[in-house]
């Protein structure tokens, strides 16, 4: 019992040191040698400023950008806060706000049922994507906005698709900054 | 459902086939300490390990023994990580100046949680945690109670193996071999795959970068409540910057789904983009975490010269496996019939469902698959909030997780189970036949069956009794998010997750309380150490019996008719213990929503 105690007490503290600091320690150095662009969040600079992270969503609420899916992490898409909305199925506060961001969605864009992405809050909170239904419903509301026409911005929607990894792996799905930022260097808003 | 959701779900379970008998003839000549090719590397650490910690490795131990080892080396890195959790604001990587985990009651919840390999998370870790504490308390843990967990399957293992002997093997060096052979290397290799498709993995501070188009927030006040005006209008302001965390992410990530923890990071789990951003890392990371319990289903067989009897068991795993993903694809594809105006249908461009709480990336066949081997093993890491699935998606963990997470099963902890519900089954094969049952050529007699059901009934026990008294008390009700069933299963869930050592939670309870934060530790701790010890019980007992071998009157393990009747068992046992408090839940709910009702 005693010598057991004993052992207890010795083999946490080592096997702390080796797994719990010489492991990770070890893997962030062989990450930051063979890939520093990916285990330090993929950010994406323009002009010169770092403007975001290609896997962490943004908020978008002008008519000349494409908005991103409802977000419940902090404020909306705060980065070191994420969460969802935790609202069951039955919960009526989901219920309205389904109904509510439909009928605003709507108005852009009559008689066109909402693809369901767009008036759902993700897990995270900081999803990057949106389905390429989510962003063709919004094609005619951005094209109108900076004055391009339709068939213009459902190219740039397009070149942003990126289809299931392998073939058949998750789903199709668009990067909303990305595609925003591509918009931005090719129909800049006047004003700007 | 779509065909490519389909073959997903067939891909991933083709894998897990592969898997299977590499990883359990490996595992088999690392617990057996026969000579392995990692051997020139591990062995040096390993001796180099029993010599600071004073183990002699030729030493064995009795099931007593073996059992207080595990206890005195859980209960002291428990303490360690309550203090660790206390003081990290003294520790080093802490970038983010975070103060003590506060108050004790969460930092005593943690350290149960880590300590039995359940990983329920009472704080966020993005706003909780310092580097410091993640890698070297949380990860730590992951570590040693995977290793812990193998290292009793393996145990009770040989308990069926041996024969006439009074030992089964020495707690250190089953939980050194088990850390370093099997998985030290494996999460190496795995964690720098996973950073590859972006995880991240750093100790730099937390990454502030300026918004493309900044936007406007309501203000809160300190205690974080938004601010309204005099005339009751909200205060605005505006937000230009977005604060990114950060972290060593991809070294916990892979241990979190190999040892079966599901701790996640951050607190979207794997949900997260940087703790899973593609559809790769999730495969990968559903894949790890049924790699070591379906190897031990081989190991099983091979230690005990049965590989067709752990190739039964695998079987019935995967039936059970299948039956519960077809159900939460199914619901979940289905969407929400409350919602109006949207198109929740499967198109070229979408792939529709419910997707509140889901990510786009991963769709509703990669969630519901996730969910569903996070349930089956003890995982209790997410990539989708069950609070927010349909009614009957949702009871799927819940179901998966009161089986008792036998399929593929947490590692080490999902064998042992299984061979407690192998017990029974043959017990009632051999009630059937009115003959002394036997297993593996030992004779399974009173002793053995007592504490088989003392595991099997400590389980309910603590769940219902908890659920039942916090639902009807306001320190329990307080905490749920959703009115009506929804609400008593948020309850429910939290402690089958509790006692089941996953982890996974219906999000929206808001568990961080007094009350849930000690009674969820203490389910954990009762989930975890009362299953174990009488556990060990029978292996020992099995260990000192004599080979019986089979004659014409023993019922065989190794057939199609031996798997039925172990799913019998496992459903039996498992639904109907639960079946009233599921049918006032989820069952109910679904109705409801099915007749347009909501809370």
């Amino acid at each position: 019992m005693k010598k057991n105690l004993i052992t207890a007490f010795l083999m946490t503290i080592a096997t702390t040191i080796l797994l719990g600091i010489i492991y990770p320690l070890v893997v962030t150095g062989l990450a930051q040698l063979f890939f520093p662009r990916q285990a330090n969040g993929e950010l994406i600079e323009a002009k010169g400023t770092v403007v975001g992270s290609r896997l962490i969503g943004q908020a978008f609420s002008g008519p000349a950008y494409f908005h991103s899916r409802p977000s419940f992490a902090g404020y909306g898409y705060q980065a070191d806060n994420s969460n969802g909305s935790q609202l069951g199925p039955t919960n009526h506060a989901l219920i309205d706000r389904v109904k509510s961001d439909t009928e605003a969605l709507n108005a852009e864009n009559p008689n066109v049922p909402v693809p369901v992405d767009l008036v759902t809050g993700s897990a995270s909170g900081l999803d990057p994507d949106i389905t390429p239904a989510a962003a063709k419903f919004q094609i005619v509301r951005v094209a109108k906005a900076r004055s391009a026409s339709q068939q213009q911005i459902a190219q740039i929607v397009a070149r942003n698709t990126q289809g299931r990894q392998w073939g058949f792996l998750g789903e199709p799905r668009v990067n909303v900054l990305e595609l925003n930022l591509d918009l931005n260097a090719h129909f800049p808003m006047t004003g700007h | 459902m779509t065909v490519n959701g389909w073959f997903q779900i067939l891909f991933f379970l083709l894998l897990v086939f592969l898997v299977t008998k590499p990883m359990g003839v490996f595992m088999t000549r690392v617990f057996n300490r026969e000579k392995t090719f990692m051997d020139p590397v591990m062995r040096p650490l390993e001796r180099l390990l029993y010599r600071v910690t004073g183990v002699d490795e030729d030493h064995e131990m009795r099931w007593t023994e073996y059992a207080i080892a595990m206890l005195l080396f859980s209960v002291v890195s428990m303490i360690v990580l309550y203090l660790m959790q206390r003081l990290q604001q003294y520790l080093p990587w802490n970038p983010q100046k975070f103060g003590p985990v506060t108050p004790a009651h969460v930092a005593f919840n943690t350290a149960a949680s880590f300590t039995t390999n359940t990983n329920w998370q009472a704080y966020a870790g993005e706003t909780t945690m310092s580097y410091f504490t993640q890698m070297a308390g949380l990860a730590f843990h992951n570590f040693v109670s995977a290793a812990t967990g193998i290292a009793l399957a393996i145990a009770f293992i040989r308990g069926i193996a041996r024969r006439q002997m009074k030992t089964i093997g020495n707690f250190w060096v089953d939980l050194v071999r088990g850390c370093l052979w099997v998985l030290l290397p494996f999460c190496v290799v795995g964690a720098l795959a996973l950073v590859s498709q972006g995880v991240v993995q750093n100790l730099h501070p937390y990454e502030t970068v300026k918004l493309v188009e900044p936007m406007q927030v309501q203000k809160t006040d300190a205690s974080g409540k938004p601010m309204v005006d005099s005339h009751g209008k909200p205060v605005m302001q505006t937000v230009t910057e977005q604060t990114i965390a950060q972290g060593p992410v991809a070294s916990q990530e892979i241990i979190k789904e190999f040892g079966t923890n599901g701790g996640g990071f951050f607190n979207a789990n794997s949900a997260h983009p940087f703790e899973n951003p593609t559809p790769l890392t999730n495969l990968i990371e559903m894949v790890a975490i049924f790699t070591i319990g379906a190897g031990l289903t081989y190991t099983l067989g091979r230690m005990t010269g049965s590989q067709a009897h752990g190739w039964a068991v695998w079987s019935a795993m995967a039936i059970l496996f299948l039956a519960g993903v077809m159900v939460a694809y199914w619901a979940e594809a289905r969407g929400n019939p409350l919602l109006t105006g949207v198109n929740p249908h499967v198109t070229a461009l979408q792939p529709g469902g419910n997707m509140e709480g889901k990510e786009v990336r991963f769709g509703i066949a990669d969630t519901a698959l996730f969910g569903t081997v996070t349930t089956d093993a003890s995982c209790g890491a997410i990539n989708g909030w069950f609070d927010s699935f349909t009614p009957l998606g949702g009871m799927i963990p819940l179901v998966n997780i009161m089986l008792s997470e036998v399929i593929f099963g947490g590692v080490g902890a999902g064998m042992y189970g299984m061979l407690i519900y192998i017990v029974l089954a043959v017990f009632i094969a051999g009630l059937m036949v009115g003959r002394t049952p036997e297993y593996l050529g030992k004779k399974i007699e009173a002793y053995d069956v007592k504490m088989a059901m003392l595991v099997v009934l400590v389980f309910p026990l603590v769940i219902l009794a908890f659920t039942a008294v916090s639902s009807v008390n306001g320190f329990g009700t307080s905490s749920i998010a959703n009115q009506g069933p929804h609400g008593l299963t948020e309850m429910l869930y939290a402690f089958v997750s509790g006692a089941g050592n996953n982890g996974s939670a219906f999000g929206g309870l808001t568990a961080n309380t007094l009350w849930y934060d000690t009674t969820v530790g203490l389910t954990m701790l009762a989930g975890r150490f009362l299953m174990i010890v009488p556990m060990l019980a029978i292996a020992g007992n099995l260990a000192e019996k004599k080979y019986v071998p089979p004659s014409l009157g023993t019922f065989p393990v190794t057939t199609p008719l031996f798997t039925v009747l172990l799913i019998g068992v496992i459903l039996i046992v498992g639904a109907l213990t639960f079946f009233p408090a599921l049918s006032l839940g989820p069952i109910l709910e679904h109705l409801l929503m099915m007749a347009g009702k909501t809370f």
